[in-house]
């Protein structure tokens, strides 16, 4: 039996899920979706800075394409820090594409000249 | 002087406010704008905030905070309002036509112009260790996590290796996933209350995810460092704040982030004679979002701290379609009706309406403790003019109430209050 906060809507209705993955405590359904999705594949966005090289800030924000697996959030951050960019770079460039080879692209989200 | 420069509005404060304020003026008429911003880029504190999260209501998208920015200063440089960055507002006074601003930048020195209003949208500042009498040694290493977050995101730079953290509102919470992330031990989150301030997906996310522990209705006792910071100790309180013996946890750690409130600024207004709310710390406004002082509008988290940026963005926008009302003359200010929190609520803005041809005006509020299933009343003496069932309300979360002008009837106090 697992115990976990539903994080769908701001009422963080506290929900029990059993090995059969029935889930009780859910205020809707988008809670029982939420609870079976954080057993079988908890997945999360991430976002960090990468260095830029010639530009007129030092870091361009990034953000994943599309939330990664959450154990792999830490080898993602290692793929990020390993890249440096020259500037200029733009919002929405690919900064990494297919990271770790999970279908998930490093984009920047801010334009630095 | 002649020679002095006059615009329609002039809007203190570049950010989600100011942006979406000067896009509604001009939106609805208004030509004449100048917006003035102190940083070397629009966007304001947005553009530290590189996580996702934002933009859910205006755009049923979740972008990161420089995406959010970006899209409303490209909106901005589509109208060609005018702008000025690393320009900061020293000074605003009254003079006949309005206002007299001056500001001060490399390029021009000290400049003053003619504003027939202003709105201001500079922002809020963290709560410092000095101002919650934090005891103990004074080393480095203790820095409000917005500081931390700003050297990390815009410079680069990690400003410790073991960190501790004061205070779980999202900014504490942010950090606190964001320091590991980069490297950083982060060895636990001390909170005051008996329950967190920050929303529960952050809870999830940034410290259940990392192993961190919450440590409810504890603060820091003592500070020890010689130069840099040592360790801190964490002491229990009770329900009356005070520490309870014994309850002592000591923490190795060279770093100590403070995410312990944020205070609205409004060092510009108060020389003018513009009343400050109590409770909020920001101006007392209208329905209109104009202070006591005419002419002068203020929104955003110069106004109250607001949690989501939509909520700025849709305050800013108000002060837009103001401004452009009152230039033409029409805003009706007769009819004035007080409006007050009642039971369980913490605070109400505005703070009057008026009685006039408007459709409709919005109520924001915060309530004073957590709420569930419960009734929220809106009244005049003991006709209800709108009555909601709320399943879930929380300190941390700034909620709104649309009124229909039609169903306000006299002039007495309007009343919004909390009934379990």
């Amino acid at each position: 039996m697992k115990e976990l906060i539903c994080i769908v809507c701001p009422k963080g209705c506290h929900l029990k899920v059993d090995e059969s993955l029935n889930v009780t405590g859910n205020g809707c359904n988008r809670g029982i979706t939420y609870a079976k999705d954080e057993l079988i594949n908890p997945t999360r966005m991430v976002t960090s800075t990468v260095k830029v090289n010639g530009g007129k800030l030092s870091r361009v924000p990034v953000v994943t394409s599309k939330p990664v697996p959450k154990n792999k959030i830490m080898e993602v951050m290692e793929e990020i820090n390993k890249v440096q960019v020259n500037a200029p770079i733009y919002i929405k460039d690919i900064v990494i594409s297919n990271v770790l080879g999970l279908g998930v692209d490093i984009v920047a989200t801010r334009s630095v000249l | 002087m002649s020679n002095m420069k006059t615009y329609d509005v002039v809007v203190i404060g570049g950010g989600s406010g100011g942006l979406s304020a000067a896009i509604s003026a001009y939106d609805d008429g208004v030509k004449n704008i100048l917006v003035l911003e102190k940083e070397e880029y629009l966007g304001g504190i947005l553009l530290q905030c590189i996580h996702n999260g934002f933009g859910l209501h205006t755009f049923k998208e979740e972008l990161t905070g420089p995406e959010y920015a970006d899209r409303f200063v490209k909106e901005l440089i589509k109208r060609e309002i005018e702008y000025k960055v690393n320009t900061f507002v020293t000074e605003i006074k009254k003079n006949d036509e309005g206002f007299t601003v001056i500001y001060s930048n490399q390029e021009e020195g000290f400049v003053l112009v003619n504003a027939k209003t202003i709105i201001t949208a500079t922002g809020c500042s963290e709560r410092t260790r000095g101002e919650i009498s934090m005891q103990g040694d004074r080393p480095s290493g203790v820095m409000t996590a917005g500081m931390a977050q700003k050297y990390l995101n815009l410079e680069g730079y990690l400003v410790g290796k073991n960190v501790f953290i004061l205070g779980s509102g999202d900014i504490g919470l942010i950090m606190a996933r964001r320091m590991v992330l980069e490297g950083a031990n982060v060895l636990g989150v001390a909170e005051l209350m008996p329950y967190s301030n920050g929303l529960n997906r952050n809870i999830v996310q940034c410290l259940e995810d990392f192993n961190i522990p919450l440590y409810l209705n504890h603060t820091v006792k003592r500070v020890i460092g010689k130069d840099r910071l040592e360790s801190v100790i964490i002491q229990k309180v009770d329900e009356n704040l005070n520490f309870i013996e014994g309850t002592e946890i000591i923490f190795k750690c060279d770093t100590l982030l403070l995410s312990v409130g944020l205070i609205p600024n409004n060092p510009l207004l108060t020389p003018l004679g513009v009343l400050m709310h109590p409770k909020t710390k920001g101006p007392l406004v209208d329905e209109y979002l104009m202070t006591n002082v005419k002419g002068i509008f203020a929104c955003g988290n110069s106004l109250h701290v607001h949690d989501l940026v939509d909520f700025v963005t849709n305050e800013g926008a108000i002060c837009g379609k103001s401004v452009a009302k009152y230039l033409k003359g029409n805003l009706d200010t007769n009819n004035i009706i007080n409006i007050n929190n009642g039971k369980g609520i913490s605070y109400v803005l505005p703070k009057t309406m008026y009685l006039n041809n408007d459709l409709t005006f919005k109520l924001n509020f915060r309530v004073n403790k957590p709420y569930k299933d419960v009734e929220l009343i809106i009244k005049q003496n003991n006709k209800i003019i709108k009555k909601i069932k709320k399943s879930y309300l929380i300190p941390a979360e700034m909620e709104s109430v649309i009124i229909l002008k039609k169903d306000v009837t006299s002039l007495d106090d309007i009343i919004i209050e909390v009934i379990e």
